[in-house]
């Protein structure tokens, strides 16, 4: 929704702490996912994802999710998919060139990027081309999957 | 200007120590002159001879050509097709790259093809969306962004490899380009863009039109700032305003233009309101030749194109230099031989 998705950057501070804790937890839980199995936990936490992401973010499912360092705002939601700032087309009003009733998705973006720690230096790190094969697929699990065996690894090492 | 190493028309040029390409245009740039670019109407046929011919009318007065990739996104000759018949001319051509009608495997392909037929610039672009075209029910395409599409044409020339990892046997030698709009929303970010551009393997960057002078000064102070200068050449955009009318609903029908006030009014007051236009565009290039950090100028006269050579001369950014054309090196009657 999209009052919803100009709250949540507003509120992108809030909601940057509370993610930092949530994907710890998620990659402390690493064992435990590998154990049940990635695969099998892919459609109920995709699902999860998707509900709890489309209603705070309008969240399009790109599966690779950028938000942390959009200030908040899902690039996914600009029409043309941009992932590395505005196009040349914002109007004078801060709206959409495509969508004239939409504020652009960048300049909210570099809104709530100034509210966030360390936000103004993560969007101005360039962002690779979407792989779109993980469109529909969990985010989440792809941070705990990578993040923990990062971890384990650096455990054995020890 | 006349490079010593001139190759017979429609070959490349040796490619000098440090630089990416076989072009004029990176040449020009890198010698430190005030470049000189153009954008050419690409027909809504398919006779070579309207190419050659609106090609034609910029002999002798800028130092490259872009063919624009759907512009608007309206449907026009293809970029790569306008590329391919003036580059064997001779001609330096800017080719633009829309991420807006091809997806990564056509892109990629394009610009092994293009290089392959003499492009030593590509202009990498979002591209506008559909909407503002003649053709809204079209599926708009986005699978880059102008920033990945970067990223991965200067992967394929230094690295030797497309972004699947699959190896190049022959790498394309291009200079790579991008936009830049100092004159939208958000202001105070749009250096900070730029920057992540030439992160991402802008060496060239071409403006949106240029009709507020003062904020193209800041802008390019905040790009100073950066450090940008010295990494990216910076070609401003300009061109000259129909009638006061025009610029009206330029203003506002046309996303990311922004004309000032003043301007319109100067347009308003004058008697002859298009030779008022061009007059505003030979002031504005004078002011903006003389701002640290800019490399030239690129002349946009959309369904004006006439006016480009008769702006370029009157503002003397040439400083007296003849930038290359297909007649310039040979007396005449020997072209009117080989065209024979």
């Amino acid at each position: 929704m999209y009052v919803v998705r100009r709250w949540s950057v507003r509120h992108a501070r809030g909601l940057q702490s509370f993610y930092n804790g949530f994907e710890w937890v998620m990659v402390m839980l690493h064992p435990l996912w590998k154990r049940i199995g990635y695969e099998r936990l892919e459609k109920p936490v995709a699902m999860i994802e998707k509900l709890s992401k489309g209603f705070l973010f309008d969240c399009q499912m790109c599966g690779q999710c950028a938000l942390s360092s959009t200030g908040m705002a899902c690039s996914m939601n600009c029409p043309k998919n941009l992932r590395n700032g505005p196009c040349g087309g914002v109007r004078a009003n801060g709206n959409c060139e495509v969508e004239p009733e939409m504020r652009c998705v960048w300049v909210e973006a570099f809104e709530g990027s100034e509210r966030m720690v360390g936000g103004d230096k993560a969007i101005r790190v360039v962002q690779i081309a979407v792989d779109r094969r993980l469109e529909g697929k969990s985010s989440w699990l792809k941070v705990a999957r990578e993040k923990g065996a990062a971890v384990e690894a650096a455990l054995e090492k020890l | 200007m006349k490079f010593e190493d001139e190759p017979v028309p429609g070959y490349p040029l040796p490619i000098m120590p440090g630089h990416s390409s076989p072009g004029r245009l990176e040449r020009i740039l890198r010698s430190g002159t005030f470049a000189v670019t153009t954008e050419l109407d690409p027909p809504d046929s398919a006779d070579p001879q309207d190419v050659f011919r609106r090609a034609r009318i910029f002999d002798g007065y800028v130092d490259a050509i872009n063919a624009t990739d759907g512009s608007g996104a309206n449907c026009h000759m293809s970029s790569v097709a306008v590329c391919s018949l003036l580059a064997r001319m001779g001609y330096a051509i800017v080719m633009q790259i829309s991420c807006r009608d091809k997806n990564r495997i056509a892109i990629q392909g394009d610009i092994l093809g293009g290089a392959a037929m003499g492009v030593c610039n590509i202009l990498c672009l979002t591209g506008d969306g559909v909407q503002s075209g003649d053709h809204p029910q079209a599926k708009p395409v986005f699978d880059l962004d102008c920033m990945s599409l970067l990223e991965m044409a200067r992967d394929m020339r230094e690295n030797h490899r497309f972004q699947s990892g699959r190896k190049i046997t022959y790498a394309p030698r291009v200079f790579l380009g991008a936009a830049a709009n100092p004159f939208a929303l958000p202001f105070e970010w749009r250096a900070d863009r730029l920057a992540k551009k030439v992160a991402a393997g802008a060496q060239f960057v071409q403006t949106q039109y240029c009709y507020d002078v003062p904020r193209l000064r800041s802008y390019m102070q905040r790009v100073e700032d950066l450090g940008l200068l010295g990494k990216v050449y910076i070609l401003v955009g300009v061109g000259p305003l129909r009638s006061a009318k025009a610029a009206e609903w330029m203003r506002s029908n046309v996303p990311g233009i922004h004309i000032p006030d003043d301007v319109i009014k100067r347009m308003s007051g004058a008697e002859k309101p298009a030779l008022e236009g061009r007059q505003v565009c030979i002031d504005i290039i004078n002011e903006i030749r003389e701002i640290k950090g800019v490399a030239g100028i690129h002349v946009m006269a959309y369904r004006q194109e006439e006016t480009v050579a008769e702006i370029i001369q009157k503002s003397g950014v040439l400083a007296g230099r003849e930038p290359w054309h297909p007649r310039r090196d040979t007396t005449p009657v020997q072209f009117e031989k080989e065209a024979q």
